[in-house]
């Protein structure tokens, strides 16, 4: 059977090259990279070649800037738990958004039972964060203000510079979570006015287990796992080596090839969105129209339930999903297209593509074939009948 | 995530579609939590000869209306609710936690079934009395 993999924003292969790199620091050059000898230094430079190449890959101004956690949602973490922890003296009110992934959205409920005030602004029907709910939402103690580069959920690429300008004239610092957008969106931590990055290596055909946190230089930042002060004091706990290896040269080729990456992905992205509105009736796709990632493509299908065609879409060896992996455990209703007001019935009947670098014009044809097929199948089982698609 | 056994009710259902002049109609569920069940019902005297289903939902939710119509075959209409979420659940092997509601909604479309038979037999009682 074919094996089509349309869930990228789940998690990505390991590119071979990158691979290549990671191979010998779990035989050779295993050492632990905060030890004295020789094969300590010889790992700890390896681990400073990353930092570089990373530091480079989101044009951080050096790469001190840039620390490693153990995942993207662990930078997330120490981004939002450590910054206002930190500064708390200063105010205790942080601007967050609704469509955040859970390690941001889990972490303010957190801060919430520490007594800071977060106010959540909603996004617009195309998944657009308001700027001017962001303007009313300033206070005088705002100390923090969190919103995504990218919706992982509908690719929808919010407008950071408009809002961290702002931030970054009250002196309020500005997080972004960049794991969706890492490869996809040219990024520059510096011109940008950022103070605090999340990136995951997982997403850019890096290893998992790894991710990394760009902290602006002077940013106050309180730990939040403590130990052998690894990482400058921020994140205790032995270096992981290899991972980190591979993350520096997935960031390496990623921010390399972005251009012809995202040509690609865009054509076949923009090629299925035309055949599928083409051949499946009652569908609304979701995201902005213009301003959207090139490798995520989200669907509403009118009438029928998201996860019904992601397993029949299995069968037919296309794996795709009904939203980020890290909800589906949950039984509510997906929290970024209800910040959208998308009606229940669009919601629950929601299914996200996102495309590899790799993906094939032809095995788009496929994949549309297959999910005409599951939709008219699963219309048919349906007690409803009449579309009441929400124009 | 879900078993062999409850992918296979889901992709090769043997009761699904609606039955055309069936005697009792149930349906349970609602848009805003994502699944509707509807279950029709036909009637040898007070023996269910057939159910058919018709269901929006997940794989769990279309497996567990799978599984109601063939537990109700056969049984005599007024017991029809002793059929309970459990022998759903028996049906459908493990099921993940959060697809437990799935069983309640078969349990609640079947009583729905019953309620609407029994409306059904009022009606005609009171035809009759006429």
């Amino acid at each position: 059977m074919r094996k089509i993999y349309l869930d990228s924003a789940a998690s990505t292969y390991v590119s071979n090259d990158v691979l290549q790199e990671m191979l010998p620091v779990f035989t050779t050059d295993f050492a632990n990279s905060a030890s004295v000898h020789n094969m300590g230094t010889e790992a700890s430079n390896l681990v400073e070649i990353a930092r570089e190449r990373i530091a480079k890959g989101i044009k951080a101004r050096s790469a001190s800037e840039i620390y490693f956690t153990g995942s993207g949602t662990e930078a997330n973490n120490l981004a939002i738990l450590g910054a206002a922890r930190a500064n708390k003296q200063k105010g205790k009110h942080i601007i967050a958004t609704k469509i955040e992934h859970p390690s941001v959205l889990e972490c303010l409920k957190v801060l919430e039972t520490e007594g800071f005030k977060i106010t959540y602004l909603t996004a617009d029907e195309n998944g657009m964060v308001s700027m001017i709910a962001f303007l009313h939402a300033l206070r005088p103690d705002t100390i923090l203000v969190t919103c995504m580069m990218a919706s992982s959920e509908v690719g929808t690429i919010q407008n950071i510079r408009a809002m961290s300008k702002v931030a970054n004239d009250k002196g309020i610092l500005f997080h972004t979570d960049a794991v969706a957008a890492l490869g996809n969106v040219p990024i520059n931590a510096e011109e940008m006015g950022i103070d605090l990055l999340s990136i995951s290596a997982h997403k850019v055909y890096g290893p998992k287990g790894v991710g990394a946190l760009y902290v602006r230089e002077g940013t106050k930042l309180q730990p939040i796992i403590y130990g052998g002060g690894q990482e400058k004091g921020l994140r205790s706990g032995s270096t992981n080596v290899p991972a980190i290896v591979g993350f520096g040269k997935a960031v390496e080729l990623a921010t390399r090839d972005i251009a012809i990456n995202n040509q690609k992905c865009k054509q076949v992205r923009d090629y299925f969105i035309k055949k599928v509105t083409e051949t499946i009736p009652f569908i609304q796709v979701n995201g902005h129209p213009m301003q959207r990632l090139p490798n995520i493509v989200s669907i509403s299908f009118d009438m029928i339930e998201g996860e019904s065609i992601v397993m029949l879409l299995a069968d037919a060896g296309i794996a795709a999903s009904t939203g980020s992996a890290c909800n589906s455990n949950k039984l509510q209703a997906n929290h970024v297209l209800t910040a959208m007001r998308l009606p229940m019935n669009l919601i629950h009947g929601s299914v996200r593509f996102s495309f590899l670098k790799n993906i094939q014009i032809e095995e788009v044809d496929y994949v549309v074939k297959e999910l005409d097929k599951a939709v008219k199948r699963l219309r048919e089982m349906s007690p409803i009948k009449r579309s009441k698609l929400a124009k | 995530m879900y078993t062999e056994k409850l992918l296979d009710l889901f992709k090769n259902p043997k009761h699904n579609g609606r039955i055309i002049g069936a005697d009792a109609v149930g349906e349970a569920g609602n848009m805003s939590c994502g699944d509707i069940l509807k279950i029709y019902l036909k009637l040898d005297g007070e023996k269910i000869v057939d159910a058919k289903f018709q269901t929006l939902g997940c794989p769990a939710a279309i497996a567990a209306a799978e599984v109601t119509c063939s537990l109700a075959i056969g049984k005599n209409i007024n017991n029809v609710d002793r059929i309970t979420n459990k022998d759903v659940l028996n049906m459908l092997g493990d099921v993940p936690p959060s697809k437990v509601h799935c069983s309640i909604l078969a349990e609640q479309v079947i009583k729905d079934a019953l309620k609407d038979y029994k409306k059904r037999q009022a009606a005609l009682e009171k035809q009759k009395k006429k």
